[in-house]
């Protein structure tokens, strides 16, 4: 026969030792120095019986106990969520467990306790007898605490957050475009889903010398705070920009190599129109920057795209860049946009450049009603609520055009 | 018949009570919004810090199933409830049970509602400590109860859970509310179910409202607790059998 492990052996005498002292352990030891307080009272909380343990915590007699009800030991406000949680949790389903109450002392100090109880009935289903255990939660207590202060710390950094974002957002975008004179303007704005997050798109009007005007629409990649702050770095150096340079692939190229330097990972797509009311109409220089290319709708014809792609900006030294020149004719318009509108999704399906065109082209509407028919399209297509944010721009000649200073006919 | 839970648990209270209805009336129960399996509303949650707002949902409960002749049976805060949707549209009630009534549960002297100011803040106390142990991720123990009265396994995951944001403004519009004035102006005919040993709603209250409404009668229940219709539910739908009868 093999040698018995020595641990082994150890267990077993320990084992021994365990049984003689629960011999020597009658039922009322077990049940008076319990580790916990002890109670049994009637269905309706009259206590009829307690244990040691629970007269030592709460230095009352048993004859202070016997004859009064579990409730008047506890708080006021433990004793209004006793009855209308406790009891009616323990009469519905024959137990009530974990619950937080106070347990007020003989002294009338507090004792922070866990209490379990079970309700037992008798052959009939009619309620016996409520047993109830009572825990020491001091420290417990004390640890839970905190954590409801950190959760309010939580909640309400939170709130913080959330009105930080909404101050953000509403400092980015123009709450309207400025009025310029000889043109309709008309632009929307829509945050993706509920619009507590701040997005990357954002578009800027502005006036730059006499007759001269710019208008930008863009979008800064990703989302929440950081994108936020991109987002207004980009439109800052886009005015500061457009003052010095004429050419819109210049204005994009210094906005480049500023990004390149912020420290950011972030990239930007924009497209630019520069505007120069003359004889004819409007003078445009456009450029696109990785951005879709401006929509141009002239009476009568099909929307064409306007201007060659050029590179985004942020990420590369030296990107490609095209400048492109048209005239903007009486009847004339043109639209800006953002990817939150070709790409709005519904299942698999995309919104896309068709319907975009098709919106566009619509004749015999004003331009307000053009672009903000478009927005509810696009918003509608995603049952209301945007995968993305999405921006319109459109620019409008009227058909009474006239050069700066021209007397009415 | 419309039952109305009181603060804290949901329609589930009047299980033993309700059925014994369902043969003569048409029974109607409802939750309140965030207790029960109701959700909590997501956007206008803040009007719900007063009880006219949950008189305005009771009310809408009877304008979109068009009750007419009601028979109200409110418990706990809900009797007020019911006090203030019959002020606003008395023709649409036919009776009030009010089941263990308060009009004011905090004491301005010589009213005694039974509790001060703080005692209502310990209860919101009582309140958030108790809903640290009942995250919404922890699955209730299902006890093998099949063969007593008891609320089955999904029941029990949702009894007496009630949103904590919700609970919190139902505890707060319901213990600092103050309807003592509105009593005198309720016009249909009422009875007060007044339980002999309440903690929550001492006979003396029970006493006030009755005195305080024109046409009202008082039963006393030999019942100790604020929910006789989980105590003592043969007793508690015999005395609204009587009344809803005579």
């Amino acid at each position: 026969m093999a040698e018995r492990p020595i641990d082994e052996a150890g267990a077993d005498a320990a084992l021994e030792a365990f049984y003689g002292a629960l011999a020597d352990d009658d039922a009322d030891e077990l049940y008076d120095r319990a580790p916990c307080g002890y109670l049994s009272t009637t269905p309706d909380g009259t206590i009829i019986k307690v244990n040691q343990t629970f007269l030592t915590w709460t230095g009352y007699s048993r004859d202070e106990l016997v004859g009064r009800t579990f409730a008047e030991l506890l708080t006021a406000g433990g004793r209004i969520y006793h009855e209308t949680h406790y009891a009616p949790m323990l009469q519905m389903q024959g137990t009530a467990r974990e619950i937080a109450l106070e347990v007020v002392k003989a002294g009338g100090e507090r004792l922070p306790a866990l209490v379990n109880s079970v309700l037992e009935r008798d052959d009939q289903g009619a309620p016996l007898v409520v047993r109830t255990a009572v825990f020491d939660a001091t420290e417990r207590r004390r640890y839970e605490q905190e954590l409801v202060l950190a959760k309010r710390r939580a909640e309400d950094s939170e709130r913080r957050a959330r009105s930080l974002v909404r101050t953000l957002q509403q400092t980015l975008i123009p709450p309207e475009p400025p009025e310029i004179p000889g043109l309709e303007v008309c632009a929307v704005y829509r945050p993706a889903g509920a619009g507590d997050e701040v997005g990357g798109d954002f578009y800027d009007v502005f006036e730059i010398g006499p007759q001269r005007w710019v208008v930008v629409v863009g979008d800064v990649r990703g989302k929440g705070v950081e994108a936020a702050v991109v987002t207004a770095f980009a439109r800052y150096w886009v005015r500061a920009a457009a003052v010095r340079h004429a050419e819109p692939s210049q204005v994009f190229r210094v906005v480049n190599e500023v990004l390149m330097r912020h420290d950011t990972d972030r990239f930007c797509t924009a497209a630019l129109l520069r505007l120069h009311r003359t004889q004819e109409g409007w003078q445009v220089v456009a450029a696109s920057a990785g951005h879709p290319l401006p929509l141009l709708v002239k009476p009568g014809t099909r929307a064409r795209a306007v201007g060659r792609p050029g590179l985004f900006l942020g990420s590369f030294a030296d990107p490609v860049l095209h400048d492109q020149e048209l005239l903007l004719e009486p009847g004339d318009v043109m639209v800006l946009y953002t990817d939150g509108v070709t790409e709005a999704r519904r299942g698999d399906e995309f919104y896309g450049e068709r319907r975009l065109r098709g919106a566009v082209e619509k004749e015999g509407i004003r331009l307000k009603d053009r672009v903000e028919g478009l927005l509810e399209e696009v918003v509608d297509f995603q049952s209301g609520s945007p995968r993305d944010d999405i921006v319109i721009v459109g620019v409008a000649v009227p058909w009474n055009h006239r050069p700066a200073g021209a007397k009415p006919p | 018949m419309v039952f109305a839970h009181g603060f804290g648990c949901d329609q589930n209270m009047w299980r033993y009570v309700s059925p014994v209805f369902e043969e003569e009336f048409r029974v109607v129960l409802f939750d309140y919004p965030g207790h029960g399996g109701t959700r909590p509303p997501i956007s206008e949650a803040d009007r719900y810090t007063t009880l006219s707002a949950y008189a305005q949902d009771l009310l809408s409960v009877c304008r979109e199933l068009e009750l007419a002749e009601v028979i109200f049976v409110g418990h706990s805060v809900s009797a007020m409830i019911g006090v203030l949707a019959e002020i606003e549209e008395p023709e649409r009630f036919a009776k009030l049970v009010l089941l263990g009534p308060s009009p004011c549960y905090t004491n301005d002297p010589p009213y005694a509602g039974g509790f001060s100011e703080s005692d209502i803040e310990e209860l919101l106390e009582s309140l958030e400590s108790n809903y640290l142990g009942w995250s919404s991720a922890m699955a209730p123990v299902i006890m093998g109860n099949n063969d007593r009265p008891e609320l089955g396994a999904e029941l029990e995951a949702s009894f007496c859970r009630t949103d904590p944001e919700m609970a919190h403004r139902f505890a707060r519009a319901t213990f600092l509310s103050d309807n003592r004035e509105d009593l005198k102006r309720v016009t249909t005919p009422s009875l007060v179910l007044q339980c002999t040993n309440d903690a929550i709603a001492p006979v003396a209250v029970g006493e006030f409202v009755c005195d305080a409404i024109p046409d009202c009668s008082l039963v006393l229940l030999d019942a100790t607790g604020h929910c006789p219709h989980l105590s003592k539910p043969d007793a508690t739908a015999a005395a609204i059998a009587d009344f809803v009868g005579g």
